[in-house]
């Protein structure tokens, strides 16, 4: 490998021999392509690494490219394709997972980011035998129209009758320190990074609405 | 997406060397801005030093007030009781940022520094001098594109009222930081060269010749926490926030306000806008205006008026000369309670 790129920085071999012994340097670089061509570009370094996390409660291993985001480490490598990419960059909500309990858009998080997390997601929240109370609201309410969006609906929903249940003050409610109850604002406020091209808001509403016992 | 190298960091110290290193190199937190950027490819990292594990998540009251670690997340600094009690304004600002799941996921310091929004800067067939200055120099990776504004002349709604350069109309996007402002925080940093801290007024800058910079942090200083001081002004407080939808939306115009009160006299006040410049806006002249004055109607739209004295369109934003002072007024009669 070239000591020096055109632009002058750094080779990855002085970059690791420099890395402070407190870092735990976990990539293990894979060069593919022509190597110390003339053109800096020609080399095309793959850099993956290890992690480990719990998915549906059941731990996974997985050596992937750094790049992977979780929502690509669940969809393509887990084949756990319930999760949905709609955007890809935190603006839809389709690739909502549950880590540690609280949702969050897989799609902005690196799976790197995870070691020893514990992911739920769609398909550990329940099975077409053994539906999850919010699906079968979903059902029962028609909450979808292609259903795209539904996954990370789902996930989400359930999140916020936890976040309700918590007393989480949201945007829409009245005060910090009031109580907080189920209500169609406090629903439609805290799933506001839902959205649903097909506009099936109000049948989610609804469906939500029912689970909470509102 | 170019590869790059991921290093987990065990301690600040191991952070701070890993990114001090190499100029490719970048802090890694909830990664909601980051990540975004890699992707766009605004930023090309060579190494992403992932500082999740840093005990850096506390939420602490001090002799003079509260320290909040960087990185704490967005939604459990909104809902601490802490922040809650002495600093609301905080907390709404918070909770009208972004989605819930965004706010589970960014954190403190990320979100002080998170990049614009302007299209431009996201465009790489687009001249953006943020994105793409002309000088060369540490910012490798972002020498995408032509140099340039697009803005300026362009698809400009968004942007800067206040503070502009030639170079760059820009507004920093956090609601957070509009609350920090106000409520007079300092950060605290640690970097290759030894801790410091800056007041959050110099903590970001504005565009100047070198719109590149968004803020006066050192390459490779870390921001530990920000601490924000204790005041009287937790009862009469208001985030207005006015955007495009009723939520998940970033602000047209927003107004942070915390107050004094005394009967219907104002003691003492502090106020700050976002949407409107290139860091959040510290309203000082308006202050000084109604400090011990009546919180009546007349009194705040003479303070809308002197908040906006120097502001200036760029055509498609002309609407926020109008937007802006109506917001200052309908947020300081919600604060003061005088609607
Ligand atoms: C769809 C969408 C909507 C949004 N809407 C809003 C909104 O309405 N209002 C709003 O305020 N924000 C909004 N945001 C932005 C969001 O608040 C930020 O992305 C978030 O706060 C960034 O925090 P993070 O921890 O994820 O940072 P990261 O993405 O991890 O990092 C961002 C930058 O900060 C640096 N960094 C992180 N931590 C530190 C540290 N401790 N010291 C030094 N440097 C550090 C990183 O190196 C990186 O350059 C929105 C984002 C998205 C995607
Ligand atoms: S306003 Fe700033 S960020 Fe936007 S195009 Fe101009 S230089 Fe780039
Ligand atoms: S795919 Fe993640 S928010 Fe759209
Ligand atoms: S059901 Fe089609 S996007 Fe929501």
């Amino acid at each position: 490998m070239k000591e020096e790129n055109s632009a002058g920085h750094i080779s990855r071999r002085e970059m690791l021999a420099g890395t402070a012994i407190a870092v735990t340097t976990l990539a293990i670089t894979k060069v593919t392509g022509v190597e110390a061509g003339p053109e800096p570009q020609a080399v095309t370094p793959v850099v993956s690494a290890e992690v480990s996390f719990t998915v549906n409660g059941k731990v996974q291993k997985l050596e992937i490219d750094t790049r992977t985001t979780l929502l690509d480490s669940l969809r393509e490598h887990l084949h756990l394709t319930g999760t949905k990419k709609g955007c890809d960059h935190g603006q839809c909500g389709a690739c909502t997972v549950l880590v540690n309990g609280k949702r969050i858009n897989s799609c902005l998080s690196l799976a790197l980011q995870h070691e020893n997390d514990s992911i739920t997601t769609i398909e550990g929240l329940g099975s077409p035998e053994k539906l999850h109370p919010m699906q079968s609201a979903f059902i029962k309410h028609d909450g979808y129209q292609c259903g795209y969006c539904t996954p990370g609906q789902i996930c989400s929903a359930v999140a916020v009758l936890e976040e309700i249940k918590a007393g989480i003050p949201s945007h829409a409610s009245a005060d910090l320190n009031s109580k907080v109850a189920f209500t169609s604002a406090e629903f439609r406020e805290r799933m506001s990074g839902n959205i649903c091209r097909c506009g099936a808001y109000s049948n989610i509403a609804e469906a939500a609405a029912e689970v909470a016992g509102a | 997406m170019n590869p790059f190298q991921f290093t987990r960091a065990n301690t600040t110290q191991a952070a701070v060397s890993a990114v001090s290193k190499e100029t490719g190199a970048y802090f890694l937190a909830g990664g909601t801005n980051l990540i975004d950027l890699v992707k766009r490819e605004v930023i090309i990292p060579e190494r992403l030093v992932d500082i999740n594990r840093l005990p850096l998540a506390t939420i602490e009251e001090t002799a003079s007030g509260i320290r909040i670690g960087a990185m704490a997340k967005n939604s459990a600094v909104a809902d601490h009781p802490l922040i809650k009690k002495h600093f609301p304004l905080l907390s709404m600002a918070l909770n009208a940022g972004a989605s819930a799941q965004l706010r589970n996921m960014a954190t403190v310091g990320g979100n002080m520094m998170q990049r614009t929004r302007c299209p431009y800067f996201y465009d790489h067939s687009m001249p953006c001098n943020k994105r793409s200055p002309v000088q060369s120099g540490p910012f490798k990776g972002q020498l995408n594109g032509p140099a340039g504004c697009g803005a300026i002349g362009g698809v400009n709604r968004m942007h800067a009222i206040f503070g502009t350069s030639e170079k760059c109309i820009a507004v920093h996007p956090s609601d957070m930081c509009i609350a920090l402002a106000a409520l007079d925080a300092t950060v605290n940093v640690t970097g290759p060269k030894g801790n410091r801290s800056i007041p959050f007024a110099e903590f970001h800058r504005l565009p100047g010749d070198a719109p590149q910079k968004d803020n006066t942090l050192l390459p490779g200083e870390l921001i530990l926490s920000v601490d924000v001081p204790k005041n009287e002004m937790s009862k009469y407080s208001h985030y207005l926030k006015v955007r495009d939808r009723a939520s998940y939306a970033f602000a047209l115009v927003s107004v942070g306000v915390a107050a004094d009160m005394k009967g219907k006299t104002i003691q003492d006040i502090r106020l700050a806008m976002g949407g409107v410049a290139h860091k959040p806006w510290r309203l000082a002249e308006a202050e000084v205006y109604l400090k011990g004055k009546e919180a009546t109607l007349e009194n705040f739209k003479q303070a809308a008026t002197l908040a906006m004295q120097g502001a200036k369109g760029y055509g498609e934003n002309d609407f926020k000369l109008t937007l802006a002072p109506n917001a200052i007024i309908e947020a300081l009669q919600i604060a003061t309670q005088t609607v």
